[in-house]
């Protein structure tokens, strides 16, 4: 029995890694045409972003002569972490083998993990421009992660847990209830979201422009697979955190691990809330307007006001 | 510990309260900073119809269409009025630091649940987490008051604290007799009336609702 329910769980685990990956650019496909439609474009289509890794990995890679390792082997690490943060979170299923090696917290540090690299690689080369953008990712993530942090631990003390699947659990499937507290997280994780993933009020992800872009700046020295890594990372943390949000407010509908008939409703359900989470997004992304860097932190900071009310509002009310 | 739906309706209103009070209080547009309160009003609104529907008072159901009426439509609207004829409609208002005045908005969250624990030990009822709530927001708007310097934005925030207050009284003690109510619905409506005298004359005395210009005092 013990065997049977491992086999289960790491073949549920495969599956969804195996979707994540699959699904990563198709989700920002998804976006990007969102967004071509909102302003009166045709838009490449769904699957323009596997033209793009397509063609950067037929490449042959260029790499500047003073580069280190640590420049070649970024691009590996950050798709590594990515696709371990999207395997953590229960996306289609609780309980997987894997969802133990992390809690919310260590999965922060993932991220932070990742990031780290990629400032320190856009500072290899000692270009301006990847120094530029090194350092103006610091400024915006040492403040998001905070309010991260923040949003996490509200969810966690709801369920007493800061285990993802506790918390996934102890929001789906029990009574319906409304908790004001993480209508609070909520907002302040979708600025976070929006901050992290180079995302417009922010930063915008198709710019050139050196007085505004972050991203682009640092990953400007790159090209051909380790860019097409680069770039499927990002859109991995992009569906990586959308599916924490999902776990964290919306997670009903998820499967256990081992119900197979449960597996093809939990996959339709995420497509659905993921088509629905892109459309917002892309959404978001067309009212806003970008804002200046200098105006980043108030942004930020709101962010983190909401998370520490949404605490706060959970400790008077218990709700 | 399951609650029933209503109370967690009126914890969720609660909450929407305290953050249209922060809203308010990093808000630099004077058009916005009306319509926030005109949301307000209207949670106010929905939140005391939801006490009166599960509490059985049928006076509460006066007072939230008092609310409606007051506070969601004549007030918002003379405001209106009021930035439309002094031509500062589009005015943006230079804030000191809004990230400072965040976290001191935070501390006095912290402040306000604090005082009202031993309160909310007292009362019976329903809502009892909801006094601390009425009393940060309540504060906050005294906090919106002291950092602002045009003098509309501060009677916003002299309606909102009202907004608190009245607040409190509906959650905590199932509303003040009707009498009460009308009383003090009367004089908002009257002191909005004689701010907005006064603005005409702040404005004609020192060409600017500005009211730091009221500090110097010279007679020249």
């Amino acid at each position: 029995m013990e065997n049977i329910n491992l086999t289960l769980g790491i073949l549920f685990q495969l599956c969804q890694s195996l979707l994540v990956v699959l699904l990563a650019p198709l989700l920002t496909g998804w976006v990007n045409q969102c967004r071509a439609w909102l302003q009166n474009r045709s838009g490449p289509g769904l699957l323009q972003p596997f033209r793009t890794l397509r063609k950067l990995f037929h490449k042959d890679a260029v790499i500047a002569y003073n580069a280190s390792p640590l420049f070649r082997i970024t691009p590996y690490i950050l798709f590594g972490c990515m696709w371990l943060a999207a395997a953590i979170i229960p996306i289609i299923a609780v309980d997987l083998p894997f969802s133990p090696a992390a809690d919310v917290i260590a999965l922060v540090g993932v991220f932070a993990l990742a990031r780290v690299f990629i400032a320190l690689a856009a500072m290899d080369i000692g270009t301006a421009f990847g120094t530029l953008g090194a350092r103006r990712e610091m400024l915006v993530s040492f403040l998001a992660e905070p309010a991260l942090l923040m949003v996490l631990f509200t969810a966690s003390l709801i369920s007493q847990s800061t285990q993802l699947p506790r918390i996934v659990e102890a929001l789906a499937h029990h009574q319906f209830v409304l908790y004001p507290s993480l209508a609070f997280a909520g907002l302040a994780f979708v600025i976070v979201l929006l901050a992290e993933n180079a995302r417009i009020p922010v930063d915008n992800p198709g710019t050139h422009l050196e007085l505004t872009m972050i991203h682009e700046a640092m990953i400007l020295e790159y090209s051909a697979r380790h860019l097409a890594l680069i770039e499927w990372a990002s859109s991995l943390k992009l569906l990586a955190y959308i599916s924490l949000g999902i776990a964290l407010f919306f997670p009903h509908g998820i499967a256990e691990v081992g119900q197979w008939g449960a597996l093809p409703l939990a996959i339709a359900v995420l497509l659905v809330k993921l088509t629905l989470a892109g459309a917002g997004l892309a959404l978001l992304e067309t009212l806003l307007a970008k804002m200046r860097i200098f105006r980043a932190p108030e942004f930020l900071g709101t962010a983190f006001l909401l998370a520490v009310l949404g605490l706060l509002i959970h400790f008077l009310l218990g709700a | 510990m399951p609650m029933s739906y209503t109370i967690q309706f009126i914890n969720l209103l609660a909450a929407i309260l305290l953050l249209i009070v922060f809203a308010m209080l990093s808000q630099r547009r004077i058009l916005s900073l009306i319509n926030l309160f005109a949301w307000q009003g209207l949670v106010l609104t929905v939140s005391t119809f939801v006490v009166a529907y599960s509490t059985g008072q049928s006076h509460l159901y006066y007072s939230a269409a008092l609310t409606l009426l007051l506070k969601v439509l004549v007030l918002p609207w003379l405001l209106h009025r009021l930035i439309r004829k002094l031509n500062v409609r589009w005015d943006v208002e230079t804030l000191i630091n809004i990230p400072t005045t965040m976290l001191v908005g935070i501390a006095l969250v912290i402040f306000a649940f604090n005082l009202a624990a031993p309160i909310s030990q007292l009362a019976e009822g329903i809502t009892r987490g909801l006094i601390g709530i009425a009393l940060a927001s309540v504060l906050l708007s005294l906090l919106m008051m002291l950092t602002r310097r045009k003098a509309i934005s501060q009677v916003v925030g002299f309606l909102a604290m009202e907004n608190g207050l009245f607040f409190a009284a509906t959650s905590a003690t199932h509303g003040m007799p009707l009498v009460v109510e009308l009383g003090i619905a009367l004089d908002v409506l009257v002191a909005t009336f004689i701010f907005g005298i006064f603005f005409f004359q702040i404005r004609e005395t020192f060409d600017s609702l500005d009211i730091t210009h009221m500090e110097k005092l010279k007679d020249d």
